[in-house]
């Protein structure tokens, strides 16, 4: 199935839970945090948390920035 | 000045001085900078982790969250909807419950959206987070925050790295006079002098960026920030001298030769 993927389109398997898809991804639960469909998923859910057909995930850290250090804003 | 505790939502701050993270050069000069700048407060934004890339390093590998306190932004929002997913997402990475709320109206001049600040505050207070919005120096608007439970507002100095300094010190003052919490005045600061005149007037703390990792020599800079910040402070609590029109003699005029 297809899933955007921080904006991108990304192949998964079909079902793949969030905790899984960090696994194959190679990043670490600590300091990330994960949003589905505009919704943070907490953090004790990754593992019973489902990705479905279409979904969009969001993956984010902290990064350097003090104020507004936007490039492009919608 | 030892028992000058800066206290907000039950939190001690140890110094008025907080920064960001952004435009330094890499990642070894943010941290000295931040080192040398004695501050225990640091800004950060949220963003996409890299998923081409993960071996890039990250920032908190330098700036170690046990060390200070980590104050998650939402640089960059220009909408309410944005700025509460950013910081309900930079409160879900489990290290800060507290946020810098920041909801930009113009990209020219990158002033907040008071209205748009206002509607996400509330969200996000309801949600249980330590909001601090960053809002225009208007006494009305930063009432409105403080009503619905911001325990501290960011008035605007100047626009966002800007370096002119606070552009009207009458406002902020009318603000500190006007909300019983903590003001941190935040953005628009250029020098050491423009720190010191925030603490001259009696605000809590300053949060700048540019100012420091603009300038030509940044570890410097954050140097100078922290002694403008302690001077201003200091020079706050002592309680300058009344301004004067006509001078005042300094010298005793009693025993002056020729008289």
């Amino acid at each position: 199935m297809e899933i955007m993927l921080n904006g991108e389109k990304k192949e998964v398997t079909d079902n793949i839970t969030v905790s899984r898809l960090l696994e194959i991804l190679d990043i670490q639960h600590q300091r990330v945090a994960v949003e589905l469909n505009e919704a943070t998923v907490k953090k004790d859910r990754y593992a019973t948390t489902t990705i479905n057909d279409g979904d969009a995930l969001e993956v984010v850290s902290f990064m350097g920035g003090g104020l507004c250090t936007i490039q492009s804003p919608r | 000045m030892k028992d000058d505790k800066l206290i907000i939502a039950g939190i001690e701050f140890h110094s008025r001085l907080w920064v960001g993270t952004g435009k330094y050069k890499d990642f070894p000069e943010t941290k000295k900078a931040i080192e040398v700048s004695g501050t225990d407060v640091v800004t950060v934004s949220v963003r996409r982790v890299n998923i081409i890339d993960k071996n890039k390093e990250n920032l908190l590998d330098y700036i170690d969250p046990k060390k200070y306190k980590i104050l998650p932004n939402t640089a960059g929002c220009f909408t309410p909807k944005d700025a509460i997913r950013t910081a309900m997402l930079a409160a879900e990475a489990g290290i800060s419950k507290l946020v810098k709320l920041e909801v930009i109206g113009d990209e020219k001049t990158l002033f907040p959206d008071n209205e748009a600040t206002l509607e996400a505050a509330k969200v996000l207070v309801k949600e249980g987070l330590i909001v601090f919005p960053y809002t225009s120096d208007d006494p009305v608007m930063a009432k409105k925050l403080v009503d619905i439970g911001c325990p501290a507002v960011m008035p605007l100095a100047a626009p966002i790295g800007s370096g002119l300094g606070i552009r009207n010190p009458f406002n902020i003052r009318i603000i500190m006079e006007t909300i019983k919490v903590p003001v941190v005045v935040d953005a628009g600061v250029g020098t050491a002098s423009d720190v010191a005149l925030a603490m001259e007037l009696g605000c809590d703390a300053v949060l700048l960026n540019t100012a420091i990792a603009g300038a030509k020599d940044p570890i410097g800079m954050a140097e100078a920030m922290k002694y403008g910040v302690l001077g201003g402070r200091l020079a706050y609590k002592s309680g300058r001298i009344p301004k004067k029109l006509y001078a005042t003699a300094s010298s005793p005029l009693e025993g002056m030769i020729g008289s």
